[in-house]
């Protein structure tokens, strides 16, 4: 038979995958943008679809105190741990990668741990460190314990990089007079720009969608706004977590987009990725 | 260029360097003269490229001291050695143009744009890439990439120049070129070039002289011709062209070689001796006895190379051993299994 | 051609990771550390067990364990089923199709686990759409009660969990080299033959991680069932934050964390162990 009816058999014989796997990506993808025409919806109650529309309750998000202050601390949390996780996280990568070979299993795993070990288990016991040092309620706690959360990701992401990364030209950088710093700042930060903002993107994602930690550690006048969402979700569902929850689906969104985008640039070998 | 930054002597003293249990390099003794082309040869493990970065500043010796000119350089990082270098893979940044690569060690130096721009088109004038300054780095061939790091490397017109296999990425044709081109540039330039390969034809074409390593050690120093001629063990005679060892017996006093005695002069001094034999020393002899004095040896051909310019053979020696002939040029080659007589003139014997 | 020597492998390349290094440690392994410490402990500082007794013996705790086991192993189950048939799908696409079959899947990824729990908390609802869906088509007289039982929990750590094993499976899968296939098939094996006995062994090591992965998630987590269980799911996560938050329990809720810890080190090292040995029988 000719090709074209080959493949045409070769896809029907697999009907019922691409059936099945079809269902299993609407399973995925349908829930989080639900919470979009929710945010949309005229009335209190939880029906989907909503009855009527309108936009009161956007109304009702941006004159709550309480909201609007926990999404601004949020935002503000976020930023500062992507500013702090990048950097540590990078060096950390570009140091494991110019080490030692044997070294490495052993230091990616414990720079992965935190994803590794139950985030209950690690909120309960940083909740008991900061009570004694007075840090719970704080944004330093937070960001640093969020920051702590974020370097395995933004390890994984820059040491990917680092892979295809042609060391030699730091070499060569020296020997044309360039100091280590120098050289990096010359040679290595133009080339590796668009792995270093993933990266931060994806610490600020991480920082800013974080529950369990915030939950314990964060609260009073400086509640995030995961922990408004929590509080409000076990307690009297408001219909401003619609708004909220389309908030961050949209930021999410961005940030993957620009993720796909910053991989999927054609691949010049070794120039600005 | 060049003209009023003299270049500069190298100096090794005694570098010894070590990677966890192997030494791979012994109380290394070297003098490199100014402006000197030298080349450091050897296999892999020699210790060639780990005393090239030790010149370079990239490692310390664990003993010993590396000096250029009168200043002693051994733990001066490489960013302050004010050297240049050609690295095997180019090393080239690819996210600035041809100039800007070129540019960048002038850059480092804070010159200014006028002048930066100058130097560069010289450089690129020098490397034959006049005019390639706006290209992109992975716009361009091997040869071309190879030619933008070494107007790179002269480009701050250091005084002494090093290169790690620079040529080994090349196919032959290129290679072959641009070892006469290289060779042209230092010429021109005047700059101290240290040179590392494991080729042992791209020593001998480029070399003012070779220092050829072995496990850590120079094996012997001297001019190409030097090295070829006079190889100074075994080990610098089966790395150097092409070579057949004939083990040499001793004989009342003296050496010999199957049935052969070596003219008086060649005396046994108790340690094994072997007979180094290159192809284009053996004659093969018509029948006939011609009256120069010469060692000679009947054997059979037990195959043939074809080499394109010529026919390699292999000959067996009974009692003697093997050796390689090149084959008449022109008229009938000698097939498998024919006899075939060999001579060798005095003047051609080496031992090592 | 060897690698330049010049990509010197500098030992003190690692200082460079000491900053990020020390913050994991310091706010990782301390109070972990901190923990296990107290878990020894009675209330007033001197070495016990008590702490460990209670765990194991009081009737509700146990409950709480089976419970965390029963959803583990459920929700497991269920990536495994689900998850396996769309990571061979996405493997066999040619890229045009399987760049956006993989944003469906990492997009939920990345997009918060509160946002998707309110998510299915209004799909499950007793008026919500599954709901409503299954009346209006007869299947049901009255609504189940999907939201706020163990079958919304379930069904709401699937979607979370999902993606933690579709990703890891694709990245095995899409390293089978289909010509294994093509020469099963070559040697005569139907494809189902080829499928079951040259492609499904080359594809465990990848179920293995994702395996192990979701189960050790699931042991540890929070949000769903709390959000999800209208108070009838209690898992160990919950009784370690009641503990800790509600009673200040430190005692007992850091004896259920170090069981914790234990049960998830236990299930990393047999997937390791598994891995290893089936590396060896392989080879």
């Amino acid at each position: 038979m000719t090709r074209r009816m080959a493949r045409l058999r070769h896809h029907l014989s697999r009907s019922w995958l691409y059936g099945l796997s079809a269902i299993i990506l609407i399973f995925l993808v349908t829930p989080a943008m639900i919470v979009v025409p929710m945010s949309f919806s005229d009335n209190s109650l939880l029906a989907f679809p909503p009855a009527s529309w309108s936009l009161r309750w956007y109304r009702a998000y941006l004159a709550s105190d309480v909201w609007t202050e926990a999404t601004q601390l949020s935002l503000l949390i976020a930023f500062l741990t992507a500013s702090l996780a990048t950097p540590l996280g990078a060096s950390a990568a570009w140091g494991i990668q110019r080490a030692r070979p044997r070294m490495e299993p052993a230091l990616l795993l414990a720079l992965a741990a935190p994803v590794m070990v139950p985030i209950i288990l690690v909120a309960v016991g940083t909740f008991y460190v900061y009570a004694r040092i007075g840090l719970v309620n704080s944004i330093t706690g937070v960001v640093i314990a969020h920051t702590m959360l974020a370097i395995p990701f933004v390890v994984t992401v820059v040491i990917a990089r680092l892979r295809t990364f042609d060391f030699e030209q730091m070499n060569a950088a020296a020997i044309a007079g360039a100091s280590p710093l120098v050289a990096f700042l010359t040679i290595a930060v133009p080339q590796l720009r668009a792995t270093f903002i993933t990266a931060a993107l994806l610490a600020f994602l991480t920082s800013l969608d974080e529950v369990v930690m915030a939950l314990f550690i964060s609260g009073g006048a400086y509640s995030t706004l995961t922990k408004v969402m929590f509080t409000n979700l076990r307690d009297q569902i408001d219909p401003i977590i619609a708004v909220v929850s389309t908030l961050l689906v949209a930021i999410s969104i961005l940030v993957v987009s620009l993720y796909q985008l910053l991989q999927l640039r054609p691949a010049r070998r070794g120039l600005e990725d | 260029m060049n003209d009023n930054k003299p270049a500069l002597s190298v100096e090794v003293a005694g570098i010894s360097k070590n990677y966890g249990p192997v030494r791979v390099l012994e109380r290394v003794e070297l003098s490199i003269r100014r402006g000197e082309f030298l080349t450091l040869l050897g296999p892999s493990g020699s210790g060639k490229t780990t005393l090239l970065t030790i010149l370079a500043g990239f490692t310390s010796p664990a003993a010993g001291r590396v000096f250029f000119g009168d200043k002693d350089v051994t733990f001066v990082p490489p960013h302050r050695r004010n050297i240049g270098m050609v690295f095997q893979k180019y090393a080239l940044f690819p996210h600035l143009s041809v100039a800007g690569n070129v540019e960048y060690p002038l850059r480092m130096r804070g010159i200014d744009r006028r002048e930066r721009r100058l130097k560069i088109e010289a450089a690129l004038d020098l490397v034959a890439l006049a005019g390639f300054g706006e290209r992109r780095i992975d716009e361009l061939s091997g040869g071309q990439q190879q030619r933008v790091a070494l107007a790179r490397a002269i480009v701050s017109e250091p005084p002494i120049l090093l290169m790690d296999e620079p040529l080994s990425a090349l196919d032959k044709n290129l290679r072959d070129r641009m070892q006469m081109e290289l060779r042209a540039l230092h010429d021109r330039l005047g700059i101290t070039t240290v040179y590392v390969t494991h080729d042992q034809r791209e020593a001998l074409t480029m070399s003012d002289r070779i220092a050829v390593m072995n496990k850590g050690s120079i094996a012997q120093l001297g001019t190409p011709q030097e090295i070829y001629r006079a190889p100074a063990s075994r080990f610098v005679g089966e790395f150097i062209g092409e070579s057949a060892f004939l083990p040499l017996k001793a004989r009342d006093g003296r050496l010999a070689i199957g049935d052969v005695l070596l003219p008086a002069g060649y005396v046994d001094d108790g340690e094994p001796r072997a007979l180094l034999v290159r192809p284009e020393h053996l004659v093969i002899l018509p029948t006939g006895e011609p009256d120069e004095p010469m060692l000679r040896f009947e054997g059979h051909v037990h195959n043939q190379v074809y080499r394109g310019e010529s026919h390699l053979l292999g000959v067996s020696i009974p009692d003697v051993g093997t050796v390689m002939v090149i084959g008449p040029a022109g008229g009938p080659v000698p097939g498998t299994g024919d006899t075939i007589r060999l001579g060798l003139r005095e003047r051609d014997i080496c031992i090592v | 051609m060897r690698p330049g020597i010049f990509r010197s492998r500098k030992p003190h390349g690692v200082m460079l990771a000491i900053p990020a290094l020390s913050l994991v440690a310091l706010l990782l392994f301390l109070p972990l550390i901190w923990l296990a410490v107290i878990s020894f402990q009675d209330p007033q500082g001197a070495l016990s067990l008590d702490n460990y007794r209670r765990v194991m013996r009081e009737p509700a705790i146990v409950a709480t364990y089976l419970m965390t086991f029963k959803i583990s192993v459920s929700v497991t189950l269920i990536c495994i089923l689900l998850g396996y048939p769309l990571a061979y799908m996405i493997a066999s696409l040619p890229r045009k199709w399987a760049v956006p079959a993989l944003l469906a899947v990492t997009l939920p990824f990345w997009t918060s686990t509160l946002v998707r729990t309110y998510a299915w908390i209004i799909l499950l609802q007793r008026r919500g759409v599954v709901n409503t869906w299954l009346i209006d088509r007869g299947l049901i007289d009255q609504p189940l009660a999907l939201a706020y039982s163990f079958t919304g929990v379930v069904i709401g750590m699937v979607h979370i969990m999902l993606p933690f094993f579709v990703l890891p499976l694709y990245a095995t899968l899409s390293s089978i080299d289909s010509s294994f296939m093509r020469a099963a098939a070559s040697l005569g094996a139907g494809p189902f033959r080829a499928f079951w006995t040259v492609y499904f062994p080359l594809s465990l090591p990848g179920v293995l991680a994702g395996t192990v992965l979701v189960l050790v998630l699931c042991l540890g987590f929070y949000v769903t069932p709390a959000l999800l269980g209208g108070g009838r799911v209690l898992v160990i996560a919950m009784a370690i934050e009641r503990a800790a938050a509600q009673y200040a329990s430190w005692g007992v809720a850091a004896a259920l964390g170090i069981t914790l810890l234990a049960a998830t080190v236990l299930s990393l090292g047999l997937g390791w162990f598994v891995t290893r040995q089936g590396r060896r029988t392989r080879a």
